[in-house]
């Protein structure tokens, strides 16, 4: 191992998006038999690093060189071509082709007129091999779990003769016991001298295979790691932007809590969706915010789309102000009272080719039904009113929702749900990608809310604000729910270590 | 001023604007395209002719806005139109009966029940096409190309591969009659766009229905029942189709399983395009659908009018269809007319300094 | 059931290999005179063009795309050759190439079109389906009978074979398209790039596979398909006539379907493709031979199969799909 000398080096790496810094000054390394994690949470700009340093992006100022050769990567093939190639979370590789021509399509080995097919699964098999992987290459790639589809992938990168190996979220839809083969691969091309950059968020994995991180917050560096010399708690909070120091002395300033006299809105028991989530009991009382804490892919989100009926349970079932209720629809989640901003504004929250005044009343008029139209006047005054309570800024309400910014379309979904009059409000990162000043307005609309009686469910990425906003805290990890935190008990110093898994 | 702004904007410009050139070109070129002369207390004219022949076209184009607004596409039409002409002849039967040299053919069921169910059994091919677009989720195009396919042989197992004759001549009507001086069909069509209006613009369907083709995901979590609606809307379309295919087979008084609104799907698909609607679903016009049937009928009447023949209409919708498409996409924009559209917009940027 | 799933893939071709069996040993059974080499070979014969058609179709349907107007260029091919042959008097020998360059031609601005404008392959194919149909009247709205030596020849020539049978040139064009269609769909890179669009065009982008070339090429390959089998067609009924070949669309579409290639493309099989042409061609002899069903019972048995295809296939996908909810819901998650 050539410690000073890195393989791949990337300096000074700046990105702008119309709007955003999506990179600003990054530098990073990469040493030659190695394993190296990136890790930040949301819009941190891992993937944008990784975009650019494969092609998918242009970078705006910065230089790469791989073996102190400058290069500059124009598409993901010219990359692979140069020997840096990406193993996708989503595999993509063609799932109806065999698993030897996955490996070689594009690069055939060729008889005269024709492709050579046992050449090709010969080679197949040897490649596999080398990975430890004995399988049926003449099988098509669906027949395959997703782990050994990425096997496959990671084969097909290394015969392009790979320097450089991303692994993009490889482990977000694998098993124990898939991560662990992933993971004896991976340690095997580190010995083979390789150079792999891994991309995830799951703390412990990091501990397990990686030699050193890299993290990035909110576009910039915030410090590359030795893995053994930095404890999780550390890298939690290198993560979420918060010193330990700072921490412990920073306390939660306790809002009369008379949690005892609260009345439960609604409690789901044992739900759970095999390969989604593990088991969970959860009880949101009135008049509370109930922060929902853990690292992307923690399980935060599922928990969300059972309870709103989006997702069907396997098992479990659930109590609404006492009443069993079945919610196999969002409708009727919402006849039960409910409201559910979704995580992914844009492919499920908005409905872009709509007036603001139409996506405003949506849901209210879908809770109505088709027959009590709600007249264009009335419509007007809600739209009207919710442009001025959440002050949406927009020369009127019949402009395009797909014509505002984030923030606004964000505050127009809001505005929709409100408008039904909700018991519970779930929030799935309601400010992500907004700015300050609305992110703030955001978190003191949902405190009001709460004070009013409104039970509020609350998932974010960024403990600052979930602290600010919550009085209880359950704390998700690997799928799983881990812990239930009250009263003193929320806060950040706690949050934190339960996240990371240490007591 | 303002207002004449916001029409060429509208959706619904091009499409009109094209059906008044057609016209243009026919006060022209056409003699008497114009006149409307009053015979037995009826209007005859070219126009009329236009409207009478365009109804089947203009009904089914309705139904297939709706299917094509929410992201869909129904290609079943002319056979459900077949199907529901076959239905009818069938049920009428009979044969010609002479009194006194008048027709006095008979019925072999009364004609309402005759009308109920043709509907019927049209609604109910609609409802098989939703069940497979909404519900066993199989894509659009695929799903009604079954019934496509099926559809001709099941009209011609009605008619047992005749050509069924209608002599009952009330049922005549429907297609042909004429009701205080105009075809009794555009009442119909009338009553039928009134109805989808209504529905569309004074309840919420018509919002949901936009909804649902722009984003169905965000829809549905917004508690919109998608899938009922959609199962709806294509039982929607096949009962306007039904509805077509009686006009049809009223107006050529017979049941023809073969040739009944063969192509029909194309050309409503070429209607709907025509009065400004994106195939992507999403908003749509039901005034520029109609347009749209109505240009493409009015072409058809002009090339007869010219005595060219009138197979040469195919050339002319193909072309039209293309160059439709071609303006719809956003790469031929962004190639061709790339340099035009940024002229354009400095322009209007200095239009906008001065006023 | 690790080996099920592997032979879900082939359900499909075994369910239609053998429904073509059990519906020509029902034919032997009921029937005098059915069970012989000449009826059998009768289905080849009468069914040749439409194995050519549904060949390049198949292509087309392995990509994911659709091909709507071959049943029009078949017509414009047979009403060109008319033309060429009896009203120009030009030489068969230059009429074959000059039709089949036109074909490909016809297929590759289709192509071009739905590739570089992102337009819908349903829609511009139908738009080619109107283009060539009206072509075909705007050279003639009559039926034009083709009376050229060679044509004749061709026609009625017969290429005997043992036990008294005969086959036509017109198998020997489809059995021969059949095995260059085996040849380019499995030993050919541009065949291999078909399937792996068919399979995910994004990912065969991201492999570095030129897709867009590609997509063209198949579309053109469907042209050219068409144009053959206009040719072939024009050496069977020995006419042009714009109203020929109406619905062939659908009848390749669907013995495509009934030969194992969904409609949701990347798999596709050409000897499928050939038992979907032979099943609609045997419930056509059965009807013929029962004497009292009329031949629209053809048309409704052949879309029954379609549907009951359809939704095995669906049923098929929807399977793998449960597989596959785990990895997008967890991706969903980050």
């Amino acid at each position: 191992m050539n410690k000073t000398n890195p393989i791949l080096k990337m300096r000074n790496i700046t990105k702008t998006f119309p709007g955003v810094k999506a990179l600003s000054g990054v530098n990073f390394q990469l040493y030659a038999g190695e394993i190296h994690a990136l890790m930040g949470e949301n819009g941190a700009g891992k993937s944008t690093l990784i975009k650019v340093l494969t092609g998918v992006e242009k970078l705006n100022s910065g230089e790469i060189f791989l073996e102190d050769q400058a290069i500059l990567a124009r598409t993901p093939s010219h990359a692979q071509e140069l020997g840096i190639s990406t193993v996708y979370q989503e595999v993509n590789l063609c799932t109806n082709l065999s698993v030897a021509e996955n490996i070689f399509i594009g690069r055939e080995p060729m008889k005269p007129g024709r492709i050579d097919w046992n050449t090709m699964e010969k080679r197949a098999e040897e490649l596999l091999g080398r990975l430890n992987i004995r399988i049926d290459v003449t099988k098509t790639l669906d027949n395959y779990s997703v782990a050994i589809q990425q096997m496959v992938a990671i084969a097909r990168a290394l015969d392009v003769s790979a320097k450089v190996l991303i692994l993009d979220e490889p482990t977000a839809s694998l098993d124990a016991s898939e991560v662990e083969k992933l993971f004896t691969v991976m340690r095997q091309l580190k010995q083979e001298g390789l150079g792999i950059i891994f991309v995830t968020h799951f703390l412990e994995q990091v501990y397990e295979v990686c030699d050193r991180i890299t993290v990035l917050r909110n576009g910039a560096l915030v410090g590359e790691y030795i893995t053994a010399d930095l404890p999780r708690v550390q890298l939690v909070a290198k993560m979420i932007g918060k010193d330990l120091a700072e921490l412990s002395s920073c306390s939660k300033l306790d809002a009369a809590d008379d949690a005892g006299s609260k009345e439960v809105y609604i409690a789901a028991h044992n739900m759970q969706k095999q390969g989604t989530i593990y088991p969970f009991d959860l009880d949101i009382n009135k008049g509370e915010v109930l922060g929902l804490a853990g690292l992307l892919g923690s399980g935060r989100t599922e928990v969300a789309r059972i309870i709103f009926g989006i997702d069907k349970p396997d098992d479990g079932e659930m109590l609404i102000q006492g009443q069993k209720k079945k919610v196999a629809e969002p409708i009727e989640a919402m006849k039960a009272g409910m409201a559910f901003c979704p995580e992914n504004r844009k492919s499920e929250g908005i409905i872009a080719n709509l007036t603001i005044r139409e996506n405003i009343i949506l849901a209210l008029q879908a809770k109505m039904g088709w027959s009590k139209y709600i007249s264009r006047k009335k419509q007007q005054e809600f739209a009207e009113k919710y442009i001025k309570i959440l002050s949406i800024s927009t020369p009127s309400s019949e402009q395009l929702v797909k014509n505002l910014s984030g923030g606004n379309q964000q505050k127009v979904i809001l505005g929709r749900w409100l408008l039904t009059n909700p018991e519970l409000l779930i929030l799935d990162e309601p400010t992500r990608g907004i700015d300050v000043g609305t992110k703030a307005e955001i978190q003191k609309l949902i405190l009001e809310l709460a004070s009013d009686g409104m039970a509020v469910m609350f998932i974010s990425s960024e403990l600052d604000e979930m602290l600010r906003c919550c009085s209880r805290m359950a704390v998700m990890r690997d799928k799983k729910k881990i812990a239930e935190l009250a009263g003193n008990e929320v806060q950040e110093s706690i949050v934190m270590q339960t996240i990371a898994g240490v007591h | 001023m303002k207002k004449l702004k916001s029409f060429v904007g509208s959706r619904e410009f091009w499409p009109i604007l094209s059906l008044l050139l057609v016209l243009l070109f026919n006060f022209i070129f056409t003699k008497n395209f114009f006149v409307l002369e009053i015979k037995d207390g009826h209007l005859y004219g070219s126009l009329i002719d236009i409207l009478n022949r365009a109804a089947p076209l203009m009904l089914i184009s309705i139904g297939m806005t709706m299917v094509i607004a929410i992201k869909g596409i129904d290609i079943s039409v002319g056979s459900v139109m077949a199907i529901s002409g076959a239905v009818a002849a069938t049920l009428i039967g009979g044969s010609l009966e002479m009194v006194n040299g008048a027709n006095a053919s008979g019925t072999a069921m009364p004609l309402p029940l005759v009308i109920l169910i043709a509907l019927g059994v049209s609604a109910i091919l609609g409802m098989w096409n939703g069940i497979l677009v909404s519900r066993i989720e199989i894509q659009p195009v695929v799903a009604t190309l079954i019934l496509l396919t099926a559809g001709r042989g099941i009209a011609q197992l009605l008619t047992q591969g005749q050509i069924i004759t209608i002599y009952y001549t009330p049922y005549q009507y429907i297609g042909a009659g004429y009701l205080l001086g105009l075809p009794f069909s555009v009442y119909i069509v009338a009553a039928v766009f009134a109805l989808t209006m209504y529905l569309t613009r004074k309840t919420a369907l018509g919002l949901f229905i936009e909804s649902i083709g722009i984003n169905q995901v965000a829809s549905r979590f917004s508690g919109i029942k998608v899938k009922s609606i959609s199962f709806w809307i294509y039982a929607f379309c096949g009962v306007c189709a039904g509805l077509a295919g009686l006009i049809y087979s009223s107006n050529v008084k017979c049941a023809d399983g073969n040739n009944a609104g063969l192509f029909i799907e194309m050309d409503a698909i070429l209607a709907v395009a025509l009065g400004g609607n994106s195939l992507d679903g999403g908003r749509f016009s039901l005034i520029g659908s109609l347009i749209g049937a109505l240009f493409l009928q009015s072409i058809t009447t002009t090339i007869y009018a010219i005595g060219v023949p009138p197979e040469i209409t195919y050339v002319v919708k193909a072309v039209v269809v293309i160059v439709i498409c071609l303006i719809q996409s956003e790469e031929f924009r962004k190639a061709a007319l790339g340099k035009f559209a940024r002229n354009r917009r400095e322009l209007s940027e200095k239009a906008a300094v001065k006023s | 059931m690790k080996k099920l799933q592997s032979n879900l893939k082939y359900l499909g071709l075994f369910i239609t290999i053998f429904l073509f069996s059990i519906l020509f040993a029902v034919g032997s059974v009921m029937y005098d005179g059915f069970f012989s080499l000449q009826v059998l070979l009768n289905l080849l014969i009468d069914n040749a063009f439409l194995i050519i058609t549904s060949i390049g179709m198949t292509f087309v349907l392995i990509t994911g795309g659709i091909d709507l107007s071959v049943g029009a260029v078949v017509a414009l091919t047979c009403m060109l050759s008319a033309h060429l042959l009896e009203k120009v008097h030009m030489s068969p020998f230059l009429v074959i190439p000059l039709m089949l360059i036109m074909g490909s031609l016809f297929g590759f601005v289709m192509g071009y079109l739905i590739q570089s404008f992102k337009m819908q392959p349903f829609i511009v194919t139908l738009a080619g389906m109107f283009m060539a149909r009206g072509l075909c009247y705007v050279i003639s709205i009559d039926t034009i009978t083709i009376s050229d030596p060679l044509y004749q020849a061709i026609s009625q020539f017969r290429i005997p074979l043992p036990f008294d049978s005969f086959i036509s040139i017109g198998v020997v064009i489809a059995l021969v398209t059949l095995l260059a269609a085996l040849y380019l769909a499995n030993y050919t890179k541009f065949g291999r790039t078909v399937y792996a669009i068919g399979g995910s065009e994004q990912s065969a982008l991201l492999m570095g596979l030129p897709v867009a070339r590609t997509k063209i090429l198949v579309y053109t390959l469907s042209g050219f398909c068409s144009g053959l089998t206009g040719i072939v067609f024009s050496f069977y009924m020995l006419s042009g006539y714009g109203l020929h070949c109406i619905g062939l669309e659908m009848d390749a579409i669907a013995a495509a379907v009934i030969g194992g290639t969904p409609l949701t493309g990347g798999i596709g099989f050409m000897t499928g493709t050939l038992f979907g042409v032979l099943i609609q061609g045997v419930i056509q002899t059965l009807i013929m031979f029962q004497g009292t069903l009329s031949s629209w019972w053809t048309r409704i048995a052949v879309a029954f199969l379609l549907c009951v295809f359809i939704i095995l296939q669906r049923v098929i996908l929807s399977k793998k799909e449960s597989r596959k909810v785990l990895t997008n819901t967890a991706a969903k998650a980050s």
